[in-house]
């Protein structure tokens, strides 16, 4: 393995990121766009895990298809399913149930996730299963080049909708609260601190973990409604977001367009493997 | 599985023989073949193995799981491969068109498990409650792309449960999706169903690499290679994906030459292995001057009508397809060359009737005796099919 530094760079050389340990270097620089806010994500995570001093070798990711699915897939050496589109979560599953000691992690992105995947969605959060689903919501299919999603804002263009969307998008993270998962957050690529808590807060929870990650797609989306740097979007995200307790005090009208940050839900409703197996052993003891 | 793993499975699945239907002794095959997860949705005609499913696995330290559609359970199925267990799902034909996708996706990332579809009369909702034999050809070429898998089909409840234990074993040391072809009427009849005791059980369990991880090639092997499978959790960090990879397992997307070796390899390790594959079961084939070809269901009365010929003297053989995929092609035009002729009765409107055609080449006729609506052939059918057979020209 390569453990130079992989950023060229002046005569003396870096020291390599102290992060890259959890990366396979072979395969590095990523695929991302200029501007992309997967990167973040990916630092956040990794970030996440070494606060928690979790060995890699007790993770499984899990993947769906789409620009967001890359960001542990193939890059974080752990155990990785990079599975078809919109399943990551029903694959997930099966990993969980049978190997409930490892940590099992999905990434992929709002079309993933809350489109194609949604039923999946909806019924792991329901059975509260004992996953960390990272939803990066970049408000379009990015992979495909900036069609319409469930989660693309009203009103704006998109190729899909190049005289505006009529649609109104899906509030992933309040389906998946409503839906009884024991933890549930938002965040955006702007907060990366509160993010890097938000994951570790996701990771350490029994039960089924969301935490919807508002993140720039400058290239794909951004070319639609003129935001072609990520500043653009880091500065929207500023300006537009609002924490979950100021939230409680506004009105409708007040949080039209806005974008609640902050934890959602946090909740011990039992978790599904614990309460499968309890009920299997109390068959086997008769 | 050791004898006292064995003795408590027998003990859930009570006296042998048993009295049991085709869809029960599929479930009855899987728990013996070391099956530890299932996961399912219902649907006629195979809602009953779920069900035994769900009651056997308990006690076997197997998990039942009812997903929300069949597009997840084979999904959860193939996440619970990786994880290093033995998986099943079952189905029937809407369920089965919704796995499509991740059969595919089974097949490219080399992950054992064991779908059983038990067939029921389509298109789409079709004749819920009436067997078929419709998925013939979707169980070979349902996915995208070019790739191989097993099918096997029962005729009866004993051999659902035998050729699921098969299938679970062909899977591991494949390492492809097998599937078992059954139908409404071979699921729901219920037969003297023989379980295998502990010394007639033979399974096969899939290699896993003793190499240290930096050296360990998940993918590879060369041409028709059947790799060590580093599942989740055996610390080699394998990385799995359906996208065009390298033997290291990364994606290489753009690169013909990668994808070529890989699904080249993915499909020659099945078609090197096809005459190890070939399971057919030939009667009256000595001095035949016809044959009956068929399979599943259709082949208890084609049998029927072979005898009453039979005993009216005629030199009429019977061939019936265990194996279906890969498809026995040499066994075929064998048989083509003894034959002046062939029927293919099946509950389709001729779907095996093609794959035969094409191995025959010509050597011999082959006629066709297609049914559908949810009605099974009747003896007299073929008999009258087979000397319509016999008394017409070679155009
Ligand atoms: C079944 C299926 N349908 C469509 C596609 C094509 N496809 C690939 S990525 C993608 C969209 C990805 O969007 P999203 O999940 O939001 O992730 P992003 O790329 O924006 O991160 C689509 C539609 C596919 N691979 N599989």
């Amino acid at each position: 393995m390569n453990d130079e530094p992989i950023i060229p760079g002046p005569a003396r050389p870096l020291k390599p990121h102290r992060l890259l340990k959890f990366l396979r270097q072979e395969i590095l620089p990523t695929a991302f766009c200029p501007g992309c806010g997967c990167g973040t994500v990916l630092n956040s995570f990794a970030q996440a895990v070494e606060e928690l001093s979790i060995d890699p070798k007790d993770m499984v990711f899990v993947t769906g298809i789409g620009c967001s699915s890359w960001i542990p897939s193939p890059y974080f050496k752990g155990d990785t399913l990079h599975t078809t589109h919109g399943r990551p979560i029903a694959f997930a599953t099966g990993v969980k149930i049978m190997r409930p000691d490892l940590k099992v992690v999905v990434i992929a992105g709002d079309g993933d996730i809350a489109g194609i995947g949604g039923n999946h969605l909806v019924h792991a959060a329901r059975r509260n299963i004992d996953i960390t689903v990272l939803m990066v919501n970049n408000w379009n299919y990015g992979m495909t080049g900036g069609q319409v999603s469930p989660a693309t804002p009203f009103g704006v263009p998109t190729t899909t909708t190049p005289y505006d969307n009529p649609e109104h998008p899906l509030e992933a993270a309040e389906l998946v609260a409503a839906a009884g998962a024991n933890y549930v957050s938002r965040w955006t690529t702007y907060h990366v601190f509160p993010l890097m808590e938000s994951i570790q807060k996701a990771l350490e929870i029994e039960g089924f973990s969301f935490i919807e990650i508002l993140s720039q797609c400058p290239v794909s989306y951004g070319k639609m409604v003129d935001m072609r740097r990520a500043s653009d979007f880091l500065k929207f995200y500023r300006d537009q977001s609002v924490r979950v307790h100021k939230a409680k005090e506004m009105s409708a009208e007040e949080l039209e367009g806005k974008i609640v940050v902050g934890k959602l839900v946090e909740r011990q409703r039992s978790e599904f493997v614990t309460s499968l197996r309890r009920i299997n052993e109390r068959f086997r003891e008769g | 599985m050791d004898k006292q793993g064995y003795d408590a499975i027998r003990k859930l699945l009570g006296e042998s023989p048993a009295f049991v239907q085709g869809d029960v002794a599929c479930a009855y095959g899987a728990v013996l073949a070391g099956c530890r997860y299932f996961a399912g949705y219902p649907i006629t005609p195979a809602t009953e193995t779920a069900e035994s499913m769900a009651s056997l696995m308990p006690g076997c330290g197997g998990t039942y799981i009812q997903m929300e559609d069949e597009i997840a359970s084979i999904a959860a199925v193939i996440g619970a491969s990786w994880a290093g267990e033995k998986a099943m799902t079952t189905t029937s034909g809407p369920g089965f068109s919704l796995m499509q996708e991740n059969i595919g996706y089974a097949c490219m990332t080399e992950t054992p498990c064991v779908i059983v579809n038990v067939q029921r009369s389509g298109p789409s909702t079709g004749q819920p409650t009436e067997p078929a034999q419709g998925d013939m050809m979707q169980a070979r070429w349902g996915s995208h792309g070019d790739y191989e898998l097993i099918a096997l089909v029962p005729n009866s409840v004993q051999e659902c449960l035998d050729l699921v234990i098969e299938a679970f074993n062909l899977s591991e040391r494949f390492r492809v999706p097998v599937i078992v072809l059954t139908d409404g009427e071979v699921g729901h009849m219920r037969e003297k169903t023989v379980i295998p005791e502990f010394d007639e059980l033979k399974l096969v369990e899939r290699e896993t690499p003793t190499v240290p991880r930096e050296s360990y090639v998940p993918f590879g092997g060369g041409e028709a290679a059947v790799p060590p499978m580093g599942f989740f959790g055996l610390g080699y960090r394998t990385y799995v994906t359906g996208l065009t990879h390298t033997e290291k397992g990364l994606p290489a997307t753009s690169s013909a030459e990668e994808h070529t070796k890989l699904v080249s390899r993915l499909c020659e390790k099945i078609r090197q292995a096809s005459e190890s594959l070939v399971r057919i079961e030939e009667r009256y084939l000595d001095e035949a001057e016809f044959a009956v070809v068929s399979y599943g269901i259709t082949s208890r009365v084609a049998l029927n009508a072979v005898r009453t010929l039979r005993r009216r003297k005629k030199k009429i053989g019977y061939l019936r397809l265990i194996g279906l995929w890969p498809f026995p092609e040499e066994r075929l035009l064998g048989l083509s060359k003894q034959v002046k002729g062939i029927l293919v009765p099946e509950m389709n409107l001729g779907q095996v009737y093609h794959p035969i055609r094409e191995a025959v080449a010509g050597k011999c006729r082959v006629a066709h005796l297609p049914k559908i609506g949810g009605e099974i052939h009747t003896p007299a059918e073929i008999v009258e099919a087979v000397q319509k057979l016999m008394g017409g020209r070679r155009r």
